[in-house]
């Protein structure tokens, strides 16, 4: 390999490719040639560095100069004055990663990565994901060696277990038992697939993995062929992740042509191979009957099962199933041991989980954490708090599936089973932060809305439970609720999660459960009163005009699309509820700030 | 891939580019004067013989950046050499051929080369 003197990081994850990333790259191409500096300079192309908030981000190296919000026009400074004359673009750099006295903090020392504990998205924004040898060079393929030349399937999954790792597609279930019960299970033939469905809106940390470090899941799945005595592994993705799509092709390729993929492997007689299946994107495929039954080429429907994957799975041959995130662990855990695996964390749920954070927060983006870290620090420490100062209201983890937290447990450790206790769970890892600007019922409504859009349609209790308990939310937000209604859908909700036949439905009710569990009166408030008190449902709403701050100018009245709005001139106008639409068109016009919403 | 030896090969290939890209404490770093003053006076052919001299001898850990002005414009081009747990050392009026020399000598064979030290100069 050349030697070059500077690297240029740039992230090429799916945030930072929206926010034009891939123009970046090519403009530094050029002004790197106009310079003279293509064969000292290396540009690479990497996976997510976490801080999508701040995106486009490049990094460069050897100084660890972490520059944000990068645009094309910026690129020509960057090259003439930091790669060219070697002095560090001060004004463009991330605001955090800058000492007081115009210092470079190392990434470390960031606020937003100091808490951070990076096991899964470890390569990601570091090496180029297209390029083999850079996994390689970080430890790549080694546990593949270790497992294969040095030890038994047994003790390999004996080293699984006792790290204590749990699924993080959602349940937490022990990864080595289930990998145990695979190996166990009778057959010629076995299978090891990849969850990489992703379905819940709002998480996209499997993607992340996949697209900035494709091959420690390949090599995981092998490690995981060779455990359970599985050839042939497949990975379910979802077909809206092009980009991740395209890096797995590649390192398939690459690992095939190494020999890291295909047959006698490090000169064993293990041999494995990897085949990607697309999948259309339906929430439901990510449950794992479903996308067993997608992988076969059948409709993706869960079926009822009397006997497990790991038993009865793809082809009706044993079939190991494993979450993205879950796989990304298992080449360190191999590397480093069990027992440092299970020095992180807490003492039911071991080693770290990488969260998804979005809405009301000033980092949004992806960060890894131990488990047990609480959601103060996540939410203030590295997520930056709430913009503009605003108050925490309540945090929804889980997805559709999950339930909220509301400001009284930012303090609990997270793990599996305190987010169960508080009527959550840890589902994927899409953390939402609301404030309190956002309508609680409102909230339940947007996932509801989601899940029954996404029901297969197979069961009544989900098909035509979450369509009834939809209606009745419906009906609230419309200011129509009815006393007894939060006891009808608390009811439903029981139901439906114990006569549903896949986690879809059995998991569908708990955004409403939660929300009425911890903010019972903001539905009452909507019931009784007819108010939304974060103001966000429309039909509750009144724009009304304060008598006394007004001074009967009739500028309203003129802007107002529907004639709701009349009175004397130089005296209080009033709006007539019935006709106002709720444009606030007038509120906006008013010069004495005498029209509010209520 | 035939071996856990075949596969270090490719790791031990590859680490040399890609180390640059973590925080490291130690490794020698070679920091070249690039501020106008320097470009005036020749600093791009210092740093690239620099350059290549590290890649024709395959050396590990070293780090070669450039800086602003260092201070000295008559003195320009100027190198700062540190070695870790030594004193930096300043070269000025450096040339292309100079650097092959602080390169065998200083970073190879831990010699400061003192015929270009800013002492020397002085
Ligand atoms: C409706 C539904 C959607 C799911 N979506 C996903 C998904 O997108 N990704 C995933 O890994 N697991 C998903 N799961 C969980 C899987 O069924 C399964 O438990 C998991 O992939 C097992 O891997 P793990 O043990 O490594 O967590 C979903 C489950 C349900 C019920
Ligand atoms: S619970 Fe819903 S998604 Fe699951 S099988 Fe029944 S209808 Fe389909």
């Amino acid at each position: 390999m050349e030697f070059y003197r500077s690297h240029v990081l740039i992230c090429g994850g799916t945030g930072c490719h929206s926010s034009g990333s891939s123009d970046i790259r090519e403009v530094f191409q050029t002004e790197l040639k106009k310079n003279h500096l293509e064969n000292e300079v290396l540009l690479v192309q990497t996976g997510c560095f976490g801080l999508c908030e701040v995106g486009p981000v490049v990094i460069v190296y050897p100084e660890g100069a972490f520059y944000s919000r990068i645009t094309k026009e910026d690129v020509p400074r960057i090259v003439s004055e930091h790669l060219l004359k070697g002095r560090i673009v001060t004004d463009l750099l991330y605001h955090d990663s800058i000492h007081e006295d115009d210092a470079i903090k190392s990434l470390d020392e960031v606020n937003f990565y100091k808490k951070q504990k990076r096991l899964a998205l470890r390569n990601c924004g570091v090496i180029d994901p297209e390029k083999i040898e850079e996994y390689i060079a970080f430890d790549g393929y080694k546990a593949l060696g270790k497992v294969l030349t040095e030890m038994t399937p047994e003790e390999t999954i004996e080293l699984i277990k006792a790290s204590g790792l749990r699924g993080r597609g959602g349940a937490g279930f022990p990864t080595g038992l289930k990998w145990d019960f695979t190996a166990k299970a009778k057959g010629d033939k076995k299978y090891v697939c990849c969850n990489a469905d992703e379905g819940d809106p709002g998480a996209f940390m499997d993607r992340s993995v996949l697209e900035g470090d494709p091959h420690c899941v390949l090599e995981a799945m092998a490690i995981a062929g060779y455990a359970v005595g599985a050839d042939q592994g497949y990975i379910y993705v979802r077909a809206e992740y092009p980009i991740a799509v395209k890096r797995l092709t590649i390192a398939i390729a690459q690992a095939r042509q190494m020999g890291l993929l295909g047959k006698n492997i490090f000169g064993t007689n293990f041999s494995f191979d990897i085949e990607l299946r697309l999948g259309a994107g339906a929430f439901v495929c990510g449950e794992e009957t479903a996308l067993l039954a997608s992988i076969e080429g059948k409709r993706g429907e869960p079926r009822p099962r009397p006997s497990l994957p790991a038993v009865k799975g793809v082809f009706g041959k044993p079939t190991l199933l494993n979450n993205v995130e879950t796989y990304a662990n298992i080449p360190q855990i191999i590397l480093n041991g069990p027992e440092w695996f299970r020095s992180i964390g807490t003492e039911k749920s071991k080693g770290t989980k990488v969260f998804a954070l979005g809405r009301k927060i000033v980092n949004t983006g992806l960060v890894e954490v131990p488990m047990g870290t609480t959601l103060r620090e996540i939410i203030y420490e590295i997520g930056g708090g709430i913009p503009g100062g605003k108050e925490f209201k309540a945090a929804q983890t889980g997805g559709p599936s999950g339930g909220c937290i509301p400001a009284e447990h930012l303090d609990t450790p997270i793990d599996y089973d305190s987010l169960s206790e508080i009527g959550s769970m840890m589902g994927s890892g899409g953390l939402i932060v609301m404030d309190n600007d956002n309508c609680m019922v409102d909230i339940a409504r947007f996932f509801l809305d989601f899940t029954v859009d996404e029901s297969c349609g197979k069961c009544p209790p989900c098909r035509i439970g979450t369509k009834r308990m939809l209606e009745i939310l419906d009906r609230i937000t419309k200011g129509q609720g009815e006393e007894g209604d939060i006891e009808k859908l608390e009811t439903l909700g029981k139901n439906i999660k114990a006569s549903a036949l896949c986690g879809l439905g059995q998991t569908a009710p708990n955004p409403i459960l939660s929300t009425i569990r911890y903010f019972r009166e903001e539905y009452e408030a909507h019931i009784r009163d007819k108010k939304c008190p974060a103001g966000v449902c429309q039909a509750l709403l009144q724009i009304v005009i304060q008598a006394d701050l007004c001074r009967g100018c009739g500028l309203c009245v003129k802007v107002c699309p529907t004639v709701a709005i009349s009175g004397e001139r130089k005296s209080p106008y009033v709006i007539d509820q019935n006709k106002c639409i709720k444009c606030g068109a007038c509120l906006e016009k008013c010069p004495f700030k005498a029209i509010v919403k209520g | 891939m035939k071996s856990l030896q075949e596969l270090e090969q490719i790791k031990q290939k590859t680490l040399d580019s890609v180390s640059l890209r973590k925080d490291r404490a130690g490794g020698i770093r070679i920091v070249v004067g690039m501020g106008t003053c320097g470009i005036a006076a020749g600093a791009r052919p210092v740093l690239m013989s620099f350059l290549e001299e590290v890649q024709k001898r395959n050396l590990r850990d070293v780090t070669i950046t450039q800086t602003g002005c260092i201070g000295v414009c008559r003195l320009e081009p100027m190198v700062e050499v540190t070695r870790p747990g030594e004193e930096k050392v300043t070269y000025v009026k450096m040339t292309a051929e100079k650097a092959k020399r602080v390169i065998s000598e200083h970073i190879v064979n831990g010699k400061i080369v003192n015929e270009y030290t800013i002492g020397a100069a002085e």
